[in-house]
């Protein structure tokens, strides 16, 4: 997941920094696509830093996931614009579509819908992201189109 | 030389940019004379995207909008081919001409002087446009005081949203005990509806890293961070860039240009977190902790970051740094009013015509940015109101246009600066619901360090969802009120204190339209989808596509005959109401 980043560690920090926690959570994150328990205890071992801390910071930040995503991350953006645009429609098509509700992963592995709170894309409103591709200006029928497109792609 | 440009930021892109980037690097490689294909940043007229500039030899520019890639043939041909533009597509040109010209000559571009005219991914290209003459000119004038002087004198304030004198802020964190200092340079964009930050992250970023290494000469700060939205794939990538870049011409690293000045820059990337973009939030982020705010003072300045003395700026606050530094204070604040200095970026967004980004003295009214600038409200709907200052904002509603743009004034109507999100919201918009929506964010977001805004938040929006859902009580508008004030009071930091503005000012402005949610539970602007009542006219043909598309059965009668809802089976979905072509069922 999230293959899309060329993600750096290194870029993140400077040597010595005890500020490596959410760094090394992001980089757990973008080799497994969500933190997996065992990863969490061997950050734990190599770094020393308490478990308990280690699961705070995780479920603070909405990035981190604690349970598998699908290979498509649906991100419906749920921005002011958006929202006055019909993002609340837009969302319903699109679960509807795929038959699971927000947070949700279809049975296959294969689409997650997540809402999100904005992607910056506020004059393309609404919009919604599928993985690193951002898609603009949607209708309800619009979105399941794109959706279906990537549906068609996996089976082909 | 032809120069063909297109702009791939994230808006372009979006709107199926790279695709017209691939037919044009086609199309233009069968032409005898190949002009150079380039890639830019954001223009700022997202309205348009994708956008295509060809620059003739003649020194003239033309901006052509909406150019899928079926429209790549036409444009080389005619306008390459021929020399002849193409008049239909063409929205701007440096010779005055164009469709959508008053949105871009009623601009003064400060922040975006880049954005759109150079590749981000290219050192040259901004060194070319006088770019890291700044950094140069304040290391060879070896007065950081002098410097922090000029940013003083220049009035400029910070861009984030509180709106804090930029200079004073360095020269506190300057005179500040300490040999370790910091710089943090603030790209956590959260506010839902502001996206300058990002733009100018994706179109310029060597301005901000200017800014950021000039303010380290000022303060002192060998270390600098950008704290940058994870939701900002691209932005992150051109920085990534932006800084290798850096290193490799010796504008960052130690001895930077042959002086004593050493500064280096980390990119910390945000994990999504709104709370975050609050200042002493965000350092602990940093610090690799649970981004909750701290209580103020001791202030970032003295104490900040690894409790060392810290400078956090607003992205748009660097990028006004370098061009400070060349033009001079005066020319700075000789723009704006008499407290609010230079310019300020807005992002327009919602029911407005040409939504984008602009930048505009302040002083300008909101009336001007709304109807003279972007084209007034799309579909010829009527001008309700903005919202500012995101979650922390308000509504302005439309009678208060003539409103001018400065921080005092815009505090005076409830709402605040903020960032510079602008949502224009037209007579469909709930207001009821605009509240309801950024009560939810905020209580999501809400870190639940204090209870107040913890609890109260929560409350305040079940009082609201209530109200929207038809179930509201007599007595609602009062406890909102109630509740709003505790957790305006009782809360630590800047989440907490202003979520209930959505609130307060859509009370003030709309209060007419709680009470017909309560007391006659009807939605004045039809947009609440429980207080909605469908009824079929006398245009029905008896087409039976509604009932069709009734999923309960609520609608019946003989085809060809005038339909009737069952208005105690009908579930309000609107389904009818979006099926039917003639327009035959209402809605009130």
């Amino acid at each position: 997941m999230q293959t899309h980043r060329r993600y750096s560690f290194k870029n993140q920090h400077f040597v010595g920094e005890e500020g490596r926690l959410i760094p090394l959570l992001q980089q757990v994150q973008a080799e497994d696509g969500y933190l997996r328990p065992e990863r969490l205890k061997e950050i734990q071992a190599k770094s020393g830093i308490p478990l308990a801390h280690i699961y705070g910071v995780a479920t603070f930040y909405a990035q981190f996931r604690l349970k598998p995503v699908g290979k498509y991350l649906l991100r419906v953006c749920h921005g002011t614009a958006c929202h006055v645009s019909g993002a609340v429609e837009l969302s319903q098509a699109v679960e509807k579509h795929l038959g699971i509700p927000d947070g949700e992963t279809t049975p296959d592995r294969l689409f997650s819908i997540e809402t999100v709170s904005c992607l910056g894309c506020c004059s393309l409103a609404p919009a919604m992201m599928i993985n690193a591709a951002t898609f603009g200006n949607l209708s309800p029928s619009a979105a399941v189109k794109v959706v279906k497109k990537f549906q068609k792609g996996e089976r082909s | 030389m032809t120069r063909v440009t297109v702009g791939l930021s994230t808006c372009g892109l979006a709107a199926g940019a790279e695709d017209t980037f691939t037919a044009l690097g086609k199309k233009l490689a069968d032409l005898p004379e190949a002009p150079e294909l380039l890639r830019t940043g954001c223009v700022g007229m997202c309205y348009q995207e994708p956008l295509v500039e060809i620059s003739n030899g003649d020194g003239v520019r033309y901006l052509y909008g909406h150019i899928s890639p079926d429209k790549v043939g036409r444009l080389v041909d005619e306008h390459i081919g021929k020399g002849e533009p193409v008049g239909d597509w063409l929205v701007w040109t440096s010779a005055g001409k164009g469709t959508d010209t008053a949105y871009l000559s009623r601009q003064h571009r400060i922040v975006l002087r880049n954005c759109g005219n150079i590749d981000p991914e290219s050192i040259d290209d901004y060194i070319k446009t006088g770019g890291y003459l700044a950094l140069q000119k304040v290391l060879e004038a070896k007065d950081p005081d002098g410097l922090v002087n000029v940013m003083i004198e220049s009035g400029l304030r910070g861009r984030g949203g509180a709106g804090f004198l930029t200079g004073m802020k360095w020269r506190f964190t300057r005179q500040a005990p300490g040999r370790e200092k910091y710089i943090i340079c603030n790209a956590d964009e959260g506010d839902p509806g502001a996206f300058m930050d990002r733009s100018v992250l994706e179109s310029d970023p060597h301005s901000v890293i200017e800014g950021m290494i000039i303010a380290g000469y000022a303060i002192g700060a060998d270390h600098g961070y950008i704290y940058v939205r994870a939701e900002y794939p691209k932005a992150i990538d051109r920085l990534n860039i932006a800084i290798a870049q850096c290193q490799e011409r010796g504008f960052l690293g130690d001895g930077i240009l042959g002086s004593t000045h050493a500064f280096h820059i980390k990119l910390k990337e945000g994990a999504g977190a709104f709370v975050c973009g609050e200042e002493t939030a965000l350092m602990m982020s940093i610090e690799g902790k649970r981004g909750m705010p701290r209580v103020r003072p001791p202030f970032p300045a003295t104490k900040g970051l690894w409790e060392k003395p810290t400078s956090i700026n607003n992205v748009e606050t660097f990028a006004n740094v370098p061009w400070i530094v060349m033009n001079g204070a005066k020319a700075f604040n000789s723009l704006g009013t008499q407290n609010s200095k230079g310019t300020k970026v807005f992002a327009m967004a919602g029911k407005i015509r040409h939504g984008g980004l602009v930048e505009v003295p302040m002083g300008i009214s909101i009336r001007e940015i709304v109807y003279d600038i972007c084209g007034g409200i799309r579909d010829d709907r009527k001008f309700k109101a903005v919202q500012m200052g995101g979650p922390s904002g308000g509504c302005i509603p439309a009678e208060l246009q003539e409103t001018v743009i400065d921080y005092e004034s815009i505090n005076k109507t409830g709402a605040i600066m903020g960032s510079g999100g602008l949502v224009v919201m037209d007579e469909t918009t709930c207001m009821v619901d605009v509240a309801r929506f950024f009560l939810e964010f905020t209580q999501r977001e809400s870190c639940g360090k204090c209870t107040f805004c913890r609890v109260g938040t929560k409350r305040m929006l079940e009082v609201l969802t209530r109200i929207t859902e038809g179930d509201g009580k007599d007595g609602d508008i009062e406890l909102l009120e109630d509740l709003a004030a505790r957790v305006k009071n009782s809360s630590l930091c800047g989440l907490g204190q202003t979520a209930p503005n959505p609130v307060l000012t859509t009370l003030k402005y709309f209060r007419s339209e709680y009470e017909a949610h309560i007391t006659n539970k009807k939605c004045p602007s039809h947009h609440c989808q429980k207080l909605l009542t469908y009824t079929i006219t006398d245009d029905c043909s008896g087409c039976m596509l509604c009932v069709k598309a009734c999923a309960v059965g609520a609608i019946t009668g003989e085809r060809k005959t005038v339909l009737v809802i069952d208005q105690s089976k009908c579930t309000v979905c609107g389904e009818c109401y979006k099926v039917c072509n003639l327009g035959a069922v209402h809605k009130d």
